[in-house]
C-alpha cells in the first residue's frame, strides 16, 4: 500500500469495518407500519413503551458510568457494548412512545425534559453499583428478565414493539451470557470474589419481585404488552442454573432487605428500620412503574439532563 | 545471515513478521512505539468518556459511546501487536501507571464543554490520522495491519466530530462561542501532537532508516495545517494564530511559532491533567485486580492446575 493509497482508503466510506464494535446501524423499523393497532389505546401504549424504554435508558446510564473503569479491556468493550445496545432499544421505544402519545414529543424530549416522577423504570435499573460484583449481579437479573420479556414481546400485536423486541432479543441474549459467565467466574473464583458476588446478589435480590408484578396498564394492553408474572418460571430456572454453576446460593426470600449492609447495597434508600413494612406498603407493589423512585434517580437525571436543559434552543 | 535478511526485507519495502529475526534495537523501539500508542488510546478514552453520561442528545450519546468503545478496541489490538514482540499487556499497563512509559500529551488537557468532543474529533483525531496513515506502511507487519483498521475508524470519528461542530455552529450564539473557545484551546496542543521540530527529534533518523517512520514531524505538521485551514473556514471559526497565511511560493500555509516549552512541560508530567489521567487509570487497574485474579483462579480450577 502506498502512502497516497492509504489516504485514499480512508475516503472509502461504504465500508462497515469503520465501526469496530457498533451494532445494528440498519434501521430495524424499515417497512414496519407505525399506525396504532386496532382497539389499542394510544395513551396506554405510550405509557407501556415508556416503562420498557426507561428500564433500558436508566440501566444504560449506570453502565456508561463504568466506561474507563472496567477491570480489563475486554470488559471495557463489553460493558460499553451493552450500554450501547440498551441505549439503542431505549431510543426506539421512546420514539414509539412519542408516536403513540401523539403530542409531538421525540426521543430527546422524553429523555431530557421529563421529571423524576414521570420516569417509569423498575428500581433495579437505577440503583448505584459499587463494585464489579454488584454490576454483574444486577446485569444478570436484568438481562434474564428482559430477555424473557423481549422474547414474548416479539409476538406483540403492535408491529413496532414486535420489531424492536425481535432486534433486542439478539442483543440481550449476549448481555445475559456475559453476566452469567462472570457470575460463574466470580462465584467459583477466589474467596474474595465469591464474597463480593454474593454481596452483589444480596443487594439486588429485594428488587426482584417488582419485576414480575403486573401493572394495570400491562393488564389492559392484552396481546400488545407482556404479563410480567408469566416470565417468572423462566427467570427462576435460568437463575437457578447459573447460580448452581457458580456454586452460589440464592439469597433467602425477603432476607436481604433488612440484613444487607448499609454501605454499597441496593437498599440505600430502602427502609431498614422497624417501620419497613409500613413504608414498603406505601410504595406499593410497582413503585418504579408508578414513578416512585429513590434519591439516586435525581442524581442520574441531573447528570443526564443537565447540559440539555442548560442550553435552551440548542441544537446538537 | 539473519541480519542480511532483515536488511533486505526492509530495503524491498516488505514486512517484518513476529517470528522473523530482528535487531534488539528494532524490537525495543517497536514495543515502545506500539505501547505508547496503545496507552494513548486507553488514556484518550478519559477526556471524551467524561461526556458520555452528559451528552445533550441521545444520538450524540450513542455516537460518543461507540467512539470511546472503538478506542478501547484500538488499545486492545495494539497491546496484542506488542505482545507478538514478547511484551506483556499487564506489564505495559504497570509501566504506564508508574510513569515509565508515555502516552500522547494531548490527553493531558481538560474537556471543558461539549464542544470539546467535536473539536477533539476534528483536530485531535485529524492530527492522529496524519500521524498514523503513514504507519499503515510500517515495516512491522502486525502494527501496519492494525493501523489500517484504526485509521479507517479514526477517519470516521473525525467526520463525526466535524459534523457535531457544524451542527453547533448552526445553533445559538452561545453554542457558536463554545465552538470557537474549544478551537482556541485545542489548536496549539494539536500542532504539538507531531512532536518536537525535526532538528530536535533524536530518534527520527533511525526510525526512518528502519521504515518505522515515513515522514518527519515537521512534514506531517505542515500537512495537518494545510488540511485544517480550509476546514476552519468552512466551519466559520478562526484559528488562533495571527501568523497563519498562505505562502504562494512554498504552496503551504505559514504558521506561528509553537510554544515548545509548554510541550516539554506537559511531556514531563506537568500538564493540566497528567496526574488525574494516570490516577484514574491506576484506580481502575487496582479496583479490577480482584476480578482478574478471580478469572485466573477459575480458569485454573477448570484446567485442574493451581492458579
Amino acid at each position: 500500500m502506498s502512502f497516497d493509497d492509504a489516504y485514499q482508503a480512508l475516503t472509502d466510506h461504504d465500508d462497515d469495518a469503520r465501526w469496530a464494535y457498533g451494532t445494528g446501524f440498519a434501521d430495524p423499523l424499515a417497512g414496519v407500519p407505525t399506525t396504532l393497532p386496532e382497539g389499542v389505546d394510544g395513551a396506554d401504549l405510550a405509557a407501556y413503551c415508556l416503562m420498557i424504554a426507561d428500564d433500558a435508558l436508566i440501566l444504560s446510564h449506570r453502565l456508561q458510568q463504568w466506561v474507563t473503569r472496567a477491570p480489563e479491556l475486554e470488559d471495557e468493550m463489553a460493558i460499553a457494548n451493552i450500554a450501547l445496545d440498551l441505549l439503542g432499544q431505549a431510543r426506539l421505544l421512546l420514539t414509539r412512545a412519542g408516536e403513540a402519545e401523539g403530542a409531538g414529543r421525540d426521543e430527546d424530549d422524553l429523555a431530557y425534559l421529563r421529571e423524576a416522577a414521570d420516569f417509569r423504570h423498575v428500581r433495579l435499573a437505577e440503583v448505584r453499583d459499587d463494585d464489579f460484583g454488584h454490576l454483574i449481579a444486577r446485569l444478570l437479573v436484568f438481562a434474564t428478565w428482559r430477555l424473557a420479556l423481549l422474547d414474548r414481546l416479539s409476538a406483540s400485536r403492535d408491529p413496532v414493539l414486535s420489531a424492536i423486541a425481535a432486534k433486542g432479543v439478539k442483543e440481550v441474549t449476549y448481555h445475559r451470557e456475559y453476566a452469567a459467565g462472570w457470575t460463574v467466574r466470580l462465584g467459583d473464583g477466589t474467596p474474595l470474589s465469591r464474597q463480593r458476588m454474593q454481596a452483589g446478589l444480596d443487594a439486588v435480590w429485594p428488587l426482584i419481585d417488582e419485576l414480575f408484578e403486573p401493572h394495570p396498564i400491562e393488564q389492559r394492553l392484552t396481546g400488545v404488552a407482556v404479563d410480567p408474572a408469566s416470565l417468572r418460571p423462566e427467570f427462576d430456572a435460568v437463575l437457578a442454573q447459573v447460580l448452581a454453576a457458580a456454586t452460589l446460593d440464592a439469597p433467602a426470600p425477603g432476607s436481604a432487605t433488612r440484613d444487607a449492609p448499609a454501605s454499597g447495597s441496593a437498599t440505600r434508600d430502602a427502609p431498614v428500620s422497624g417501620t419497613a413494612t409500613h413504608e414498603e406498603a406505601a410504595l406499593g407493589k410497582t413503585p418504579g412503574r408508578d414513578g416512585r423512585h429513590g434519591g439516586e434517580l435525581a442524581e442520574i437525571l441531573s447528570e443526564m439532563q443537565g447540559l440539555a436543559r442548560a442550553t435552551p434552543g440548542g441544537v446538537w | 545471515m539473519s541480519e542480511q535478511v532483515f536488511e533486505a526485507t526492509i530495503a524491498k519495502d516488505q514486512r517484518i513478521e513476529p517470528r522473523d529475526w530482528m535487531p534488539e534495537g528494532y524490537r525495543k523501539t517497536m514495543i515502545r512505539q506500539i505501547a505508547q500508542h496503545a496507552h494513548s488510546e486507553i488514556i484518550g478514552m478519559q477526556p471524551e468518556g467524561a461526556w458520555i453520561t452528559r451528552a445533550p442528545s441521545l444520538r450524540r450519546k450513542a455516537i460518543l459511546l461507540a467512539k470511546v468503545q472503538d478506542e478501547a478496541g484500538h488499545g486492545l489490538y495494539l497491546y496484542s501487536a506488542a505482545e507478538t514482540l514478547g511484551a506483556d499487556r499487564g506489564d505495559l499497563t504497570r509501566r504506564l501507571i508508574e510513569g515509565r512509559q508515555k502516552y500522547s500529551s494531548i490527553f493531558n488537557y481538560p474537556t471543558l464543554t461539549f464542544a470539546d468532543v467535536g473539536v477533539i474529533g476534528w483536530l485531535v483525531d485529524g492530527a492522529a490520522i496524519c500521524n498514523q496513515v503513514p504507519l499503515c506502511r510500517s515495516s512491522f507487519g502486525p502494527y501496519a495491519r492494525a493501523m489500517i483498521r484504526i485509521c479507517k475508524e479514526e477517519s470516521f470519528h473525525q467526520r463525526q466530530g466535524y459534523e457535531l461542530l457544524m451542527t453547533m455552529m448552526r445553533g445559538t450564539p452561545a453554542q457558536r462561542e463554545m465552538v470557537q473557545d474549544a478551537v482556541n484551546r485545542w489548536w496549539w496542543p494539536s500542532l504539538m501532537m507531531f512532536g518536537p521540530p525535526d532538528a530536535e527529534s533524536p530518534n527520527t533518523a533511525q526510525s526512518m532508516a528502519w521504515k518505522i517512520k515515513r515522514h518527519t514531524n515537521d512534514e506531517l505538521r505542515q500537512r495537518f495545517v494545510d488540511m485544517s485551514v480550509p476546514q476552519a473556514g468552512a466551519l466559520g471559526v478562526t484559528l488562533p494564530d495571527g501568523d497563519l497565511r498562505w505562502n504562494a511560493e512554498r504552496e503551504h500555509y505559514d504558521f506561528g511559532e509553537i510554544d515548545w516549552s509548554e510541550l516539554k512541560r506537559v511531556i514531563s508530567g506537568d500538564g493540566p491533567m497528567n496526574r488525574e489521567r494516570i490516577a484514574h487509570r491506576r484506580r481502575a487497574d487496582e479496583q479490577g485486580a480482584w476480578v482478574r485474579e478471580a478469572a485466573a483462579a477459575h480458569a485454573a480450577k477448570r484446567q485442574g492446575v493451581p492458579a
